[in-house]
């Protein structure tokens, strides 16, 4: 188990010059607002602030960016969240007549949570992330990824490292942004497949009985079959535990196999997990039920590399969700975007904190460069630099579709 | 009567069969059975048409909404809203010689009009509007023929596109590996031409959530059996749509200020949600059967709600009754069948405190005041279960109103308990009727209560006052508790006359 290095709370100190000095407020601004000049998807957008102590503070809107990091810099909180788009600035919220004031736009969100694999992964436990664990993450963006490219059509997706041990999936596309709270809910539950409480074995159920996986699962079973050879049999040895491989038989529905597969894994405890798969295999295919059989183990590997969503969080159009480059409160780590096509070498644990942006800041300041020079070119000199400039290559690609349907527009006229 | 310009009608004018816009299409203005109201009326309608092609409709609206409360499955609350559409909102197929069907389907395409107008104004009342409207759509839609069915989807556009050959060709498998609900072997004696139609996701919500299509780059590939899917899913978009624009046409119809009371009236009934009033005309040989006033106290244990209930238990403890519970308790003891003479000894009876001087001065004219007999001599109705929701609300030492609505949680259960235990409402009994009146559905609290003291006499769960009726009117209650024990007792003596016979 990775125990983490420098893992503290930044002090409000910290906080307050990383803010002034480090936190791309444009950047954010050009991706939430699709243009340069500030439109209402950006002052009719609530922001939610957690200042010291807990205190919230909600319907926050701002005109400027301007106004917005004088703001951040006023409250220094300890992080703060986006909401929805509303019919009106949330700021003016009071003074509306009710029903005057609802969700109307609203980036599509995704959360996946390392909580949710605790049952099957060990090699950490609780709020601990390494390497290894997050390949279970790895995994479910590559499914998401292409799926949602592929079966619903969108484009600007934005990957953001959580700053602890999940990840968040931001879809800016104008479809996107504008569906429903019951259209969100259907696209939930069409990518959910691992569902089921704590309390049931069996959390995959996406087929009608016997019947084949529907297309965008046959789909997605082919890489995540990868991911469960490399994770789940070898680096996980998820059934190398009594514990691990009586989860694995529960999982399988002819009980003359399970009998045998029980009397040979309780009788040689040194079976390795890709042994004991294997083991299985070979049931399977000499077994008379091998048409459900081999659906089970299709939903086993499911089960154990299928992205696990929080659903609630996409469900709502109002729901906040923490802002990318936020500082994630107990780990100092900054919520970083993530390229998807390089998630398998994606390191949680080197990611920069905040402590140790500030420590690089002043060591090339010490270097060089006069007092007093424009901030916010002050990220450049930092390990920050990268990830700000995948926010706003993905900003750019937002603006440039805004110019085109603008232009196209126009020569309809 | 929408039309711009046009509503300024006069209120006595009936269809003016000379319009020149009716004649365009008098022939058959209404084709189809099914409508999508894409078109409000362009002719005339009296007031009179106004409100009771509303109020049909609201009837049939809100006990949707009462099966929705009462989690009645798909299949039940079609039969109980056909059943209820056949009695006040017909709507047959053109195959139905004998039938007026212009005139049904010109009263289905006011009354739905009349309550986009009523039910545009609060999202709330919105969203409930549009949820009973889709239900009553699709009910009708799997009652409908098939073949009027299809000329009905000729008949306007759904903006789906057919799946061509190529196309089918490059996703066959996919296309094949798409769920059912129906098993393969249905599926193939159906009629299933095999057919896809495409479509944005986003137009099919419900079929993503059940993965009932294939998807790809946001288009949704539809199979021809769950075409309706995307109709009912249209009629809702629409609706919702065009409920937002009523909304915001809205202020310039105030102008009309006939019709605002009508308006203001059929969405009150709805808020509280009650169906229109239970009229008393049409209601059964129980009542009006000469109660004489020594009655009424047994009457009342076995055959009042609630509301009534509560009224005689203050007046048998106070001997008193405020001013609005007096008037309450008064105009149902008359639709109950208490004559002027038997009601004027109740009360006096009841007010014990009192001199004769002072009752005759003080009560005794609002008694025959309210029999029609002195004043205005208006033959005031009993108040229905929406006004006695809606219209002035009990103060401290006032016993009028609903109790399910106006008396605190922990009063409620008692009284309940205390009320009713004698006819078999228990303390389990009570979640499930807390749980409703929490979410605010009175009547159907009350209905419940009805179908439990009720289930020795055979009312089942769901039955309601009969047919799957909720309560709207307390002598609906009343009324129906009665015909039942009188039922029971009918029974009781032909089994005993055939006993002797048969001895
Ligand atoms: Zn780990």
């Amino acid at each position: 188990m990775a125990i983490a290095k420098d893992q503290e709370a930044p002090s409000p100190e910290l906080m307050l010059a990383f803010y002034r000095r480090l936190y791309p407020f444009k950047s954010i601004m050009n991706w939430l607002n699709h243009e340069h000049v500030p439109t209402k998807l950006y002052t009719h957008r609530e922001f939610a602030f957690t200042l010291q102590g807990d205190v919230y503070l909600r319907y926050n809107s701002f005109n400027t960016v301007e106004d917005f990091k004088k703001q951040v810099c006023t409250l220094n909180p300890t992080r703060f969240e986006i909401g929805p788009v509303y019919s009106a600035r949330p700021r003016d919220k009071k003074t509306i007549r009710p029903g005057g004031f609802m969700p109307l736009l609203r980036e599509l969100v995704f959360d996946i949570d390392m909580t949710d694999y605790d049952s099957i992964r060990t090699c950490c436990s609780d709020a601990g992330i390494c390497k290894r664990c997050w390949a279970f993450i790895a995994a479910a963006v590559k499914v998401m990824d292409s799926s949602i490219r592929d079966q619903f059509g969108y484009q600007h997706l934005l990957w953001v490292y959580s700053g602890r041990r999940g990840i968040h999936l931001w879809i800016s596309d104008k479809e996107a942004m504008e569906l429903t709270d019951e259209q969100r809910k259907a696209i939930v539950s069409w990518i959910a497949v691992v569902t089921g409480g704590k309390d049931s074995h069996k959390k995959v159920n996406a087929r009608l009985g016997s019947r084949p996986l529907p297309p965008s699962l046959k789909t997605a079973l082919e890489p995540l079959a990868h991911y469960f050879g490399d994770l789940i049999l070898t680096d996980q040895d998820c059934f190398a535990s009594e514990e691990g491989w009586q989860a694995l038989l529960h999982l399988i529905p002819d009980q003359s196999v399970v009998q045998k597969l029980q009397d040979k894994w309780s009788s040689d405890s040194g079976r390795s997990s890709a042994q004991k798969w294997q083991d299985f295999k070979r049931e399977v295919k000499g077994s008379s039920q091998r048409p459900a059989l081999q659906a089970a183990m299709e939903d086993i590997i499911l089960q154990y590399t299928y992205p696990r969503l929080d659903a609630e969080v996409s469900k709502h159009r109002n729901h906040l969700l923490k802002a990318p480059f936020c500082v994630h409160p107990k780990t100092g780590r900054i919520c970083v975007p993530v390229d998807p096509d390089q998630v398998d070498d994606f390191d949680p644990e080197e990611v920069p904190t905040v402590g140790q942006l500030l420590k690089e800041l002043d060591e090339t300041m010490a270097q060089d460069s006069p007092e007093g020079e424009e901030h916010h070119s002050d990220s450049d000199r930092t390990s920050l630099k990268p990830y700000i400039e995948m926010l706003d290559r993905h900003a750019m690609a937002l603006m440039d579709e805004v110019r085109r349907i603008k232009r196209d527009a126009d020569m309809t006229w | 009567m929408f039309k711009k310009g046009e509503r300024k009608h006069s209120t006595t004018s009936s269809l003016k069969q000379e319009h020149p816009e009716v004649q365009l299409h008098s022939t058959t203005p209404y084709p189809h059975r099914l409508n999508f109201y894409d078109v409000p009326p362009v002719f005339d309608v009296t007031l009179e048409e106004f409100e009771s092609a509303a109020l049909a409709r609201l009837r049939i609206l809100a006990e949707i909404e009462s099966s929705f409360v009462r989690n009645r499955p798909h299949d039940e609350l079609k039969t109980v809203t056909d059943g209820q559409c056949k009695k006040y909102l017909p709507l047959n197929a053109n195959t139905a010689s004998l039938a007026d069907l212009q005139s049904e389907r010109r009263t289905d395409h006011v009354g739905h009009f009349v309550l986009r107008l009523a039910f545009c104004r609060s999202e709330e009342l919105r969203r409930r509007f549009v949820k009973a409207e889709m239900t009553l759509f699709r009910v009708r839609w799997d009652t409908d023929d098939t073949g009027e069915r299809n000329a009905f989807l000729k008949s306007r556009s759904f903006g789906w596109e057919e799946v061509g050959a190529k196309e089918k060709e490059m996703y066959k498998e996919e296309l094949m590996a798409v769920p059912s609900s129906i098993k393969q072997s249905e599926l193939r004696s159906q009629s299933d031409s095999g057919q896809y139609y495409k479509v944005r996701w986003t137009r099919v919500p419900d079929l993503v959530e059940k993965r009932r299509v294939f998807l790809k780059g946001g288009w949704a590939y539809v199979p021809e059996r769950e075409q309706s899917s995307i109709v009912f899913q249209e009629f809702q978009t629409n609706l919702e749509k065009a409920l937002d624009m009523t909304a915001k046409a809205l202020p310039r119809l105030d102008e009309d200020s006939r019709l605002i009371p009508i308006l203001n009236n059929l969405s009150q009934g709805f808020l509280a949600g009650v169906p229109s009033e239970w009229l008393s005309s049409s209601s059964s040989s129980a009542e009006g059967s000469g109660v004489k006033a020594e009655e009424i106290d047994d009457l009342a244990k076995k055959h009042f709600p609630m509301c009534m209930r509560n009224l005689h238990e203050s007046l048998t403890r106070d001997r008193h009754l405020k001013h609005m519970g007096r008037l309450q308790y008064g105009l149902f003891l008359k639709v109950l069948g208490v004559s002027i003479d038997e009601a004027i000894t109740f009360w006096r009876r009841s007010f014990n405190k009192i001199t004769d001087d002072k009752f005759n001065k003080e009560y005794r004219y609002n008694i025959r005041h309210s029999y029609g007999l002195e004043g205005r001599r208006a033959n005031y109705p009993a108040k229905s279960c929406q006004q006695i929701l809606t219209q002035e609300q009990p103060g401290p030492n006032e016993s009028h109103g609903c109790p399910y609505r106006h008396f605190s949680e922990d009063n409620l259960q008692s009284a309940l308990l205390a009320s009713y235990s004698a006819q078999g409402l228990k303390t389990t009994d009570l979640p499930e009727i807390m749980h409703t009146v929490r979410a605010g559905h009175y009547h159907v609290a009350c209905t419940r209560v009805f179908e439990i003291t009720h289930s020795r006499g055979g009312v089942k769960k769901g039955e309601g006052v009969g047919g799957g009726e909720s309560v709207t009117h307390p002598n609906q209650y009343a009324a129906r508790s009665r015909e039942l024990e009188k039922a029971k007792q009918e029974k009781a003596e032909n089994d005993r006359d055939a006993m002797l016979v048969d001895g």
